[in-house]
């Protein structure tokens, strides 16, 4: 056997869904780890992503720390995988796309009821948020797409075997889903 | 003996008038649609069912069968051309699937998994469309809307109502209603009209059913729309019955 694949992962503007159907392969995991290797992951901490065969990403680009995060993963990825409909086409974030986000702002932290002396945070800290929200492919070059809100285990299942294999992914029915 | 045509290599028998998509349809042989239905004209504006005949592209549903015709549908040039369609009709409306009460039993959705559409393929372009929560009992949410039109046709043809209609042109070609206020809750559309069950997507809703069959229990979920399309075929001719194709509420 050669050396095992190295897979990193990560979720941007998403909601960890996809990683947690990524765990609904259940005792597939243990299988999935005989061939691959975890970089960085929620499964890992490991903070940085190193040189990789495979990352996986969920969620979209919302604020400038996903783009740095993203174009790490392009950098040090082989092939890079869109998961989720947050990052294929933006997704549940993007439903604010068709509002003004100072609007959006004012709204949530100053205008809405029952917020007492709210300001818009402005800690430096914070990562700055992007007028819009981006699906994955506008800003680097995606390889795969597995769509689902989230796909399930099962798709991510076939999905990444098919690839280690060395097989075109394919999904089919079931397992191909938008919802 | 009737006539045929040859459809992908096989013999379809059509009778006169027929066009190439009810032939096909009756015949078993499955044409991807979304804006054609059988208990209407064909529209013949989705173009999903675009097929080649003797190098030309044409749309099945309004295509008259011919003796002899040579049909080209499943093949990887027409399916591309399907497949860059539902990408367009997902990138011009907001159609978010996993908060949609339509999913499952949707045909744009369907569709997309039938030509296995994983990819958005365009930038979406997010629009700005309200919802009309006016009526008592339904609700519009135009956030969905193909254009197809089978609303109005349903609304004019069979409920003698004329509760829809298209309006604009181009890319601000929209669904309205008919009534001054431009609400539906001044129209007089009833939960019984035909135009309630022919949306394929999740525009005209009834209030208050929301998850009545679970996900991943639904019509499409079942069956890809290849195969349920197919079973719905036949009651072209039973007049009788309703037709499958309508997604109505149990």
């Amino acid at each position: 056997m050669s050396r095992k694949l190295r897979i990193a992962t990560t979720s941007l503007a998403g909601c960890f869904g996809c990683h947690m159907s990524l765990l609904d392969i259940d005792e597939r995991l243990l299988a999935l780890l005989e061939l691959v290797e975890f970089d960085r992951s929620p499964i890992t901490d490991i903070k940085h992503c190193g040189p990789c065969d495979i990352g996986l990403i969920e969620g979209g680009i919302c604020n400038a720390e996903n783009v740095h995060v993203l174009r790490e993963f392009r950098t040090h990825c082989k092939i890079l995988i869109a998961i989720g409909s947050c990052a294929i086409t933006g997704g549940l974030p993007a439903q604010r796309n068709h509002l003004d986000l100072a609007s959006c702002l004012t709204e949530v932290y100053l205008t809405e009821p029952g917020l007492a002396h709210g300001h818009i945070p402005n800690d430096p800290e914070l990562p700055l948020p992007l007028d819009k929200v981006h699906p994955l492919h506008e800003v680097v070059k995606i390889d795969y797409f597995i769509p689902g809100c989230p796909p399930s285990g099962d798709a991510i299942w076939k999905f990444l075997t098919d690839l280690i294999a060395g097989k075109t992914p394919e999904l089919g029915h079931g397992l191909i889903k938008y919802d | 003996m009737s006539d045929t045509f040859q459809l992908d290599g096989k013999n379809v028998p059509f009778e006169s008038g027929q066009t190439v998509m009810q032939a096909a349809l009756a015949a078993g042989h499955y044409i991807p649609h979304l804006c054609y239905h059988p208990e209407f004209k064909p529209h013949g504006s989705c173009k999903l069912c675009t097929v080649k005949v003797g190098g030309r592209t044409a749309a099945s549903c309004t295509m008259p069968a011919e003796a002899g015709l040579n049909v080209e549908s499943n093949i990887e040039e027409m399916n591309g051309l399907r497949r860059t369609l539902v990408q367009m009709l997902f990138a011009e409306g907001n159609h978010f699937c996993p908060s949609c009460e339509k999913s499952g039993n949707c045909m744009l959705q369907a569709l997309g998994y039938d030509l296995e559409v994983h990819t958005a393929g365009f930038r979406h372009l997010y629009p700005d469309r309200p919802l009309d929560a006016s009526h008592p009992d339904i609700l519009l949410d135009f956030n969905r809307c193909i254009l197809c039109e089978l609303c109005v046709r349903a609304s004019s043809e069979v409920d003698g109502k004329n509760v829809f209609a298209l309006s604009g042109r181009g890319i601000a070609k929209h669904l309205i209603v008919n009534a001054k206020s431009e609400l539906l809750k001044d129209t007089d559309i009833a939960l019984a009209d035909k135009a309630m069950q022919v949306c394929p997507v999740g525009v005209i809703l009834k209030k208050r059913v929301g998850f009545s069959v679970p996900i991943g229990e639904r019509r499409y979920d079942q069956r890809p729309i290849s195969a349920q399309a197919l079973d719905d075929a036949p009651r072209l001719s039973d007049a009788s019955s309703s037709c499958a194709a309508c997604e109505g509420t149990p």
